[in-house]
């Protein structure tokens, strides 16, 4: 069914309000300086650290996220609305209070932290703090595009492969996560594309030291202060990548309904 | 934003002319300030505010690079209150006159509160075993910290370049940093949660704070704000805060 035609004037807004601000930042860069630019050292190290941690962090996000999110959307548990809604708060926090809730986590005087510090294990300043912080705020959105996929199934196949003899472990392997593949791919893609834009709970946590915990947003806010021209030159990466990495799932998994 | 401003601004205009409240229009003077400057301005303003009833002071505080960013892009700023001379050098196009350098400002060492890993002085954080944080040399704090450790042969390597001084702060105060290089004033303003170790001779380099009015408007409210902070009073209420004075 074709929506009113006047929803393409509010629509067109939304449109605008996104890609004009992108556009102004393209209009910004100076495609002469680009290569000089983007291939300093510390553009260099910043880029290639962002890549590895937040795919680092998509794994853990990946790891953890996928039982809970079946748990999520197929069990039956008290608590289980609490405990989605907990899962779910890193997306609304602000970045400043997920550095914060690590610091006094992970910290070295930290809940565990302090434990952790005592055994010799420091995470402070490390790249695994960076990898800590990047999937405090991606794995929700990996177990929210997982669980919406795994609801949004239903129970037929399931129930049928039930009633052929599929035990639970039988179940989840050759029914449920097949079918839902294409929701683990964009939550995982999410996941990645959140990991790399992360930038106040790394700061406040990590810290920013070259290729070892400043990732590319951390980079570019330095950069900002001296060189805007490199600052600008490394966002217009991180938009490109984050396009691209958007786009492909998006243009894989949400297929335009079949003309009737 | 800033229409809704202007408007504001016409209908307060509009209601006392209306009114008819003699020659003294209400104005709006803003400042911008380096966010170290904050307790020190927010006094003076309210001193200047005093004085010149018509003049409502809009403070704003930031990194000075923010800042100065802000202002090459159009931001409307009466007058800009600098950390370093050369991030005011950035906005020499918008600065009616002369900066005036109005504060200085040096680094000292912060530690954990009682100073448990027994730091004296500059040299000893060149131990490796220490967690050390300190500016990135991209902003002013950074510079300073560079331009110190050069001066006396000391080779630091700081585990965080942060691209903040309170988050060096931070870093110490939390204990998750062994020890930070930071202003004088961050230290005073952090009280009990940090000793302050002094590095020798530090005020040999200080960072110079210059003010100037802006382009925008050359106003006699504006420069009447730069004599606020550069006078005697104000310059009492810089002192009080650890600021040193040129």
């Amino acid at each position: 069914m074709r929506p009113p035609a006047w929803l393409w004037l509010p629509a067109s807004g939304a449109v605008l309000l996104v890609v004009v601000p992108l556009l102004g930042l393209v209009a910004e860069v100076e495609p002469d300086r680009l290569p000089e630019l983007l291939t300093t050292q510390a553009s260099i190290d910043a880029l290639l650290l962002s890549l590895r941690t937040a795919s680092a962090a998509t794994v853990v996000s990946l790891l953890l996220g996928t039982p809970l999110a079946l748990l999520l959307a197929r069990g039956r548990w008290p608590g289980q609305s609490l405990l989605r809604a907990l899962v779910l708060v890193p997306l609304v926090l602000p970045p400043v209070v997920g550095g914060l809730a690590l610091l006094f986590t992970f910290g070295r005087r930290g809940l565990i932290g302090q434990h952790l510090e005592a055994a010799g294990l420091s995470i402070s300043f490390s790249t695994t703090a960076v990898v800590l912080a990047q999937s405090f705020v991606a794995l929700p959105f990996l177990v929210l595009s997982l669980e919406g996929a795994v609801r949004g199934l239903g129970r037929r196949h399931e129930e049928v492969a039930a009633t052929l003899g599929a035990g639970p472990w039988r179940r989840l392997t050759h029914v449920t996560l097949p079918l839902v593949a294409p929701g683990l791919v964009s939550g995982c893609v999410l996941a990645f594309a959140r990991a790399l834009g992360e930038f106040g709970a790394t700061l406040t946590f990590a810290g920013s030291a070259q290729g070892r915990t400043r990732t590319l947003p951390l980079e570019i806010y330095l950069q900002r202060e001296s060189d805007p021209d490199a600052a600008v030159a490394l966002a217009l990466v991180l938009v490109v990548l984050a396009t691209v990495i958007v786009g492909t799932v998006y243009a894989r998994t949400v297929r335009p309904e079949p003309a009737a | 934003m800033r229409s809704g401003m202007t408007a504001g601004l016409a209908v307060t205009a509009l209601v006392l002319t209306a009114c008819g409240s003699g020659p003294d229009t209400e104005q709006t003077l803003r400042v911008g300030a380096a966010a170290s400057l904050q307790e020190p301005f927010e006094e003076i303003a309210e001193d200047y505010e005093a004085e010149n009833r018509h003049v409502t002071v809009e403070l704003q505080f930031a990194g000075s690079s923010d800042l100065a960013a802000q202002i090459s892009n159009g931001a409307e700023v009466d007058v800009f209150a600098s950390a370093d001379e050369e991030t005011m050098e950035r906005v020499s196009a918008d600065v009616a006159g002369e900066p005036t350098v109005f504060a200085t400002n040096t680094l000292t060492i912060v530690t954990e509160p009682g100073n448990p890993r027994d730091i004296s002085g500059l040299a000893d954080l060149e131990d490796v075993t220490l967690d050390v944080v300190t500016c990135a040399p991209q902003v002013p704090c950074g510079r300073s910290a560079e331009d110190l450790a050069e001066a006396r042969g000391v080779m630091l390597t700081p585990v965080s370049e942060e691209s903040r001084v309170t988050d060096v702060l931070a870093k110490v105060t939390s204990g998750e940093a062994d020890a930070g290089l930071v202003y004088v004033t961050d230290a005073a303003g952090a009280g009990k949660d940090v000793a302050t170790v002094p590095i020798r001779d530090a005020d040999a380099q200080p960072n110079r704070y210059p003010i100037a009015v802006l382009t925008s408007a050359p106003s006699d409210e504006a420069q009447a704000f730069v004599d606020a902070v550069t006078g005697s009073r104000g310059q009492r209420i810089l002192d009080d805060h650890g600021f040193g004075l040129p």
